[in-house]
């Protein structure tokens, strides 16, 4: 958090049928839908989060991600930020206050990955759903499906890993967390982190720009996972993998497909890290067992299908 | 109400019965004979595409990136977005552009 960004803040996720996904993501995860605009975007939340929203969903004729926003402690910082990152030959775009809804102005960048980032700082702040501010109770009653906590983190596939982490590192403050390195000593996989998460944007090498993995919600225990895997059958959900545990950040997790197929994960655990950690590295010979601990295999379909 | 199809696939020669209501990748990846590679299950990734070279078909919603509507037309498809409207004769053979 150096230069003032602070954390994920919101992922906006192109979906084929809007109804469809609504049930995915609010009758499944557990999301709670908060508001709809002109654009015929739904606003959704996770119950844990503060501010208004962190997932918008928007219909288009073809599935992924259009964009990840973190949001950034202070006006000052964020002047900074679109300053440095005109420096650094960065294009930025000023995304004027409103166009999401109850959001401020929005700094508008792509990275050398491909991917479309943003910055912010404000957002109309609701506070937890369903809990109250003062003596709060540990949970809400009325959560829906998986009752996922929050909006954790994407991981993207693309190109230019080395000159998307210098953006990341140097000019956004990020810290390098845990990697994945090849034979040659490329790496192949980057973690980055504002924070004592393992992650808060992941990057995996591939030779086309702008590819979405995933988007990541956290919950509390591996009950949680198990749980979310059963209503992952009782639904007729498509799934990826799991449940099961990374070797990579060593969390729990499970994956599996939105209606547009569009891929989810639902984890809780796993390492945390301070700047002054070195990052924990993984060689590419052992990439089976770095992806899921227990299979020690590489699964095609992980690291193929993307939207 | 659920019509019986056949589905014919010209690569690996396997004949597999598939429902109006089923989609052509829940029926062809079951068997094993087919070359076909499952993926999102959405429409979303690509991974399922196949050559329908004969038959009526309907297809769901999928991404205009790897099914656009010119390639539709000459029945290059997602098996997963694929409910058939009579027998189908199709191709998984791997050169299709998967």
């Amino acid at each position: 958090m150096k230069k003032g960004i602070m954390r994920p803040g919101h992922v906006q996720i192109r979906v084929l049928d809007i109804d469809e996904a609504l049930e995915h993501y609010c009758g499944l995860l557990g999301l709670i839908e908060m508001d709809r605009d002109d654009q015929g975007r739904v606003y959704l939340k996770a119950w844990t989060e503060v501010d208004k929203y962190s997932v918008i969903l928007t219909l288009a004729d073809d599935p992924g991600m259009d964009f990840m926003g973190f949001k950034v402690t202070d006006e000052t910082s964020l002047e900074k930020l679109h300053r440095d990152l005109l420096d650094h030959g960065v294009n930025v775009d000023v995304i004027p206050e409103n166009e999401l809804v109850d959001c401020g102005r929005r700094l508008r960048f792509i990275s050398p990955s491909g991917h479309t980032f943003e910055l912010y700082v404000d957002k109309k702040y609701t506070g937890k759903w369903g809990i109250e501010e003062l003596n709060p109770e540990a949970w809400p009653r009325g959560l829906r499906g998986m009752r996922v906590q929050r909006f954790d983190h994407c991981l993207l596939y693309g190109d230019e890993l080395d000159t998307t982490l210098d953006l990341f590192v140097n000019v956004l403050g990020f810290y390098l967390t845990e990697q994945v390195l090849d034979d040659d000593n490329s790496r192949i996989a980057q973690f980055l982190s504002l924070s004592n998460k393992a992650h808060d944007i992941a990057f995996i090498a591939h030779p086309e720009k702008g590819r979405f993995h995933h988007a990541s919600f956290h919950l509390e225990t591996w009950e949680d996972i198990l749980r979310a895997a059963d209503l992952i059958s009782m639904t007729n959900t498509a799934i990826d993998i799991g449940p099961t545990r990374h070797g990579l950040t060593h969390g729990k997790t499970i994956y599996f497909f939105d209606p547009s197929g569009n891929r989810n994960e639902v984890f809780c655990g796993g390492d945390y890290s301070y700047p002054d950690h070195p990052p924990i590295t993984w060689k590419s010979d052992q990439l089976g067992k770095a992806i899921f601990y227990h299979d020690r295999e590489i699964n095609e379909r992980f690291l193929t299908v993307l939207t | 109400m659920s019509i019986n199809y056949t589905i014919h696939d010209s690569y690996s020669g396997a004949v597999i019965n598939c429902t109006s209501e089923q989609n052509v990748l829940s029926a062809i990846s079951l068997d094993g004979r087919c070359n076909v590679l499952v993926g999102c299950r959405g429409g979303g990734c690509g991974k399922c595409r196949i050559d329908v070279l004969d038959g009526q078909f309907e297809c769901g919603k999928m991404s205009r990136r790897h099914a656009p509507e010119e390639a539709i037309n000459k029945g290059k498809v997602l098996a997963c977005r694929l409910y058939p409207r009579s027998d189908l004769i199709i191709n998984t053979a791997p050169d299709i552009g998967k």
